[in-house]
């Protein structure tokens, strides 16, 4: 059993019994009932008593956990509670879950980010429970009038043993409120986890299946607004001036105007990216209505110059962000990659003499991987509301970062933190889009120029050519080999437009005598932001490819190869900061080979394989790949991940799966191009995302076995999944694809 | 503006709307069911499914006034205790993620089994493939879709 101090959320628990009476609680996308059977539910009780910031127990025992974070569809909205649940000793089918409000004085890191949030939240949430436990126990102990450690529970009852007393926890909550809040608890030992490592079904399951309204775009309050934007066409470019006399007087419409997002002198925050700052604003009655009239604008538009933008790092260092002017082009774009990559680049990492070791290899391979701009195409385009009034703000919506962009909004409208409230509602996809809040504060300006509730809503098309992109990436790689096909040096040089992508100390950084790694990046004015496992989204695909062709030319499997050079770093590394573990790189690699079969083939499948460390986890990944029609399908993939503890395993197998298509589908479709400033591709006709009959088969996950706390999951399968494919791609066409989407086909450009 | 009368979910609807406006924006601004989704504008992504006469139709490019006197089925009037098979199979196998996409994709579902109570593999990755998730979740819209089959078909 674990002690720990109930001091990291001492703060919440002295702020909740303050608010205790419910003035925590919001009613928005309430009643997540997690019971799958309406029959054997509790009825709401009469009465809830809140133990601390994150649950409350009514007197009939219902109990409602409240899931601190953004629900982005990685499922925390369920796994989250799950750890508060889990040390509460509570019924999982008595427990209903609401989304938590903003709230930084009770709740750390509401942020979904990084895939950080059960990791983080691993002690937090599991203290919560733990504490009202101990709460409980102690009311218990004092009405039986027994010892507190003979009093036990059990599935939401509490038991004394030695007089056969019993009560639930219903009736126990009205005298738990009133206990102190203990100093430290005790954690359960993860073999006594029983809610832990068992399938807990989304809990908003039910709600989405039924249409319920749930997300941001659904939000509707009494007198609102419906407000869009309209934007330059392209990068690089301004607004010159506006007509609007045409579309000022058609149906439905209230107002027409200009705003600035950010001012000009305001010192942004990291999530405060946007593309375009000066923005045209329709605003009216209905969507239709305001969809016509922004048609009806007449806009000029020109070029902006050089400028610079002042802003911070998300360390918070202040830094001063160049942006250059002009228009630009993809074709320019691959010239410039080239010419970076043929340049000498910043040395990040060097290790004994590559330059040696290469003058003396019996063979060099050298090959250059590259992959485009990326749209998060979240299915759920950007989209908020706001109430802003001259006192305070509200808003409403999707967003990856409310703790943040509070501070922006609160800065914009002037307002002091604790008169701008955010809620979240449930996110139609996230990827990294939504941790960059700009459309909050756009709709707080537009807000409070009308001065009523509004709804600010992106079209595809202005989501898509909205910026915030996954940069578009180059990397150069070389390996020495000896005259006995040993790995002796390894070079990378790896950049993008306008960022680098490289990871130095990621393998094989440790496991080669001789490592070079240098990177570059080149200017632009099309903004640029996290994209699902940013940098590792490319640079895995270009390594895991690489190495294959590497292995290849050394006559050597290719898991073994890797498992080679694994042993390399696990028995005598290479350097000291080596960011990875590669015993348990080697884990998933070896699960992989039992798991797919590796090294007995069957006739016309061909296959590939790859493994990568991102976001504290470890992914391996086989591709069966088929030709059906000249087309290459995805049969089968199998897939092996180290995430430490799996909460949950029906959902964590569900993003692997999720991961692992979406890997495939924008290495083989995806691609945003530009043609002087403006984004060749609008929407899915043009951008191509994944389909049902493009995706895999069958997807087999395995976990591997551990009692480590749990680390990522959003992320890690995303990246590898691409070098599994460009591998299995060239065994089935003798074909090595070196530059991503790998298929250009039904891809319209311009 | 014009006056149309539309039965949706079984239910008379009145209103008057410019005749242009696309089934989808009628049903979420005018008739507050929220629960067909927008995702494109143009009959790409399939998040805006809703059955017409029990046909699956993309609404956010069927002009209002091309509805008549055509049933119009949403998401929230697919069954009373959202316990269609579809759904039900939709829970079993925990389909959604972010789950913006689900309700396209289970209209989409109902239709086909509707027509075809017993599609092969490839009937049914050819006719869900108008339907985009882009969190994923093919692998078990396929699997929820055979497990529906079968209820059905018991
Ligand atoms: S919103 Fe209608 S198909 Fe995409
Ligand atoms: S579940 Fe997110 S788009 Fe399908």
């Amino acid at each position: 059993m674990t002690t720990i101090k109930t001091g990291i959320g001492r703060r919440s628990f002295l702020k909740s019994s303050a608010l205790a009476g419910g003035g925590l609680l919001l009613s928005f996308s309430w009643l997540g009932g997690c019971n799958p059977s309406p029959k054997e539910a509790l009825s709401l009780p009469k009465e809830w008593f809140e133990l601390n910031g994150y649950l409350k127990i009514g007197e009939n025992g219902l109990v409602t956990i409240m899931s601190p974070n953004p629900e982005i569809g990685q499922n925390v909205k369920t796994s989250m509670p799950m750890l508060v649940a889990e040390e509460l000793d509570v019924d999982w089918k008595n427990v209903i879950v609401e989304q938590a409000p903003l709230n930084t004085n009770v709740f750390t890191r509401q942020l979904a980010g990084g895939s950080q949030s059960i990791r983080q939240g691993w002690k937090s949430l599991r203290m919560a429970g733990a504490t009202a436990r101990r709460m409980l126990r102690e009311a218990a102990a004092k009405s039986w009038n027994v010892p507190l450690d003979e009093v036990t529970t059990e599935a939401s009852m509490l038991y004394h043993k030695g007089s056969g007393k019993s009560a639930s926890y219903g009736e126990m909550a009205s005298a738990a409120a009133s206990i102190t809040v203990p100093k430290e608890v005790e954690l359960k030992n993860n073999k006594d986890f029983t809610i832990i490592g068992t399938s807990k079904n989304n809990v908003d399951g039910k709600s989405i299946v039924t249409g319920k309204p749930l997300y941001g775009l659904d939000y509707k309050k009494e007198g609102m607004l419906i407000a869009m934007m309209v934007q330059p066409p392209g990068f690089g470019m301004k607004l010159k001036s506006v007509d609007d006399s045409q579309a000022r007087s058609m149906p439905g419409i209230k107002d027409i105007f200009t705003i600035n997002t950010y001012k000009d002198d305001y010192a942004r925050q990291w999530c405060d990216v946007d593309a375009f700052n000066d923005l045209v604003v329709v605003v009216g009655n209905t969507t239709w209505e305001v969809m016509n009239a922004r048609k009806a604008l007449k806009l000029e538009w020109e070029q902006f110059k050089d400028h610079d933008i002042s802003s911070s790092s998300f360390s918070g260092d202040k830094v001063s962000i160049k942006v250059p002017g002009g228009l630009e082009n993809s074709t320019r774009h691959a010239l410039l990659m080239n010419e970076y990559a043929a340049k000498p680049g910043k040395v990040v990492r060097k290790d004994g003499n590559p330059d040696a070791a290469f003058s003396k290899a019996a063979k060099v391979i050298e090959r250059s991987y590259s992959a485009p701009f990326l749209a998060h195409n979240t299915m759920e385009p950007m989209n908020f509301f706001a109430h802003v009034t001259a006192d305070k703000a509200e808003l409403v919506g999707p967003i990856q970062t409310p703790e943040f962009m509070e501070k922006s909004v609160a800065a914009r409208l002037g307002l002091p933190l604790e008169k701008v409230d955010i809620q979240m509602t449930r996110q139609g996809g996230g990827f990294g889009r939504r941790l960059y809040g700009h459309f909050l504060v756009e709709a707080a300006v537009i807000s409070q120029k009308v001065n009523a509730p509004v709804k600010l809503i992106y079209t595809r098309e202005d989501d898509m050519s909205n910026g915030v992109y996954r940069p578009a990436y180059h990397a150069l790689y070389r390996a020495a080999l000896d005259a006995d096909n040993n790995l002796i040096a390894f070079h990378v040089k790896a950049g993008g437009i306008p960022e680098s992508p490289l990871f130095a100390d990621r393998f094989p950084a440790g496991a080669v005598e001789n490592y070079i790694a240098e990177e570059w990046s080149a200017p632009s004015n099309i903004s640029v932001g996290a994209f699902r496992a940013p940098r590792s989204n490319f640079i895995a695909g270009a390594e895991q490819s690489f190495l294959d062709e590497v292995a290849e030319a050394a006559g050597k499997d290719p898991i073994q190869f890797r498992l080679d050079l694994l042993d390399r770093a696990i028995k005598n590394p290479v350097g000291e900061k080596n960011d990875y573990e590669p015993k348990r790189y080697a884990g998933v690699l070896e699960l992989v080979k039992t798991k797919s079969n590796w090294g007995v083939d069957t006739p016309n499948v061909f296959r590939g394989v790859s493994a990568y460390f991102c976001h504290d986890s470890y992914v391996a990944h086989v591709i069966d790949l088929v030709m059906e029609n000249d087309k290459p399908r995805v049969q089968k993939v199998h897939c092996a991940v180290d995430c430490g503890i799996v909460v949950n395993p029906v959902a964590a197998i569900n993003l692997v799966e999720g991961g692992s298509v979406d890997g495939i589908g924008h290495a083989m479709y995806s691609g945003l191009t530009f043609t002087n400033g403006a984004p060749d591709q609008s929407n899915y006709h043009q951008y191509r995302l994944i389909r049902h009959r493009e995706a895999p088969r069958e997807i087999d996950v395995h976990f591997v076995k551990s009692d480590v706390d749990p680390t990522g999951l959003g992320e890690p399968p995303f990246p590898p999944v691409m070098g599994a494919l460009a591998n299995a791609l060239y065994k089935a066409s003798g074909k090595r694809h070196y530059q991503q989407p790998f298929i250009t086909e039904g891809v319209k450009r311009g | 503006m014009a006056t149309f009368n539309l039965t949706v979910n079984g239910k008379k609807q009145e209103l008057n709307v410019d005749p242009s406006t696309p089934l989808l924006w009628v049903l979420r601004d005018h008739l507050n069911l929220v629960g067909t989704k927008f995702g494109c504008g143009m009959a790409q992504c399939g998040a805006c499914t809703i059955h017409l006469d029990g046909k699956a139709v993309r609404s956010c490019i069927l002009p209002v006034s091309a509805v008549g006197d055509q049933e119009v089925t949403t998401i929230e009037g697919l069954s009373e205790n959202g316990d269609h098979p579809v759904q039900n199979a939709w829970l079993e196998h925990d389909v959604p993620q972010c789950g913006y996409c689900q309700a396209g994709q289970i209209m989409s579902a109902v239709a086909l089994l509707k027509e075809n109570p017993t599609p092969t593999d490839e009937q049914i990755e050819n006719t869900m493939s108008g339907n985009i998730c882009r969190c994923g979740t093919y692998t078990r819209i396929k699997a929820a879709i055979k497990t529906a089959s079968k209820t059905i078909n018991a």
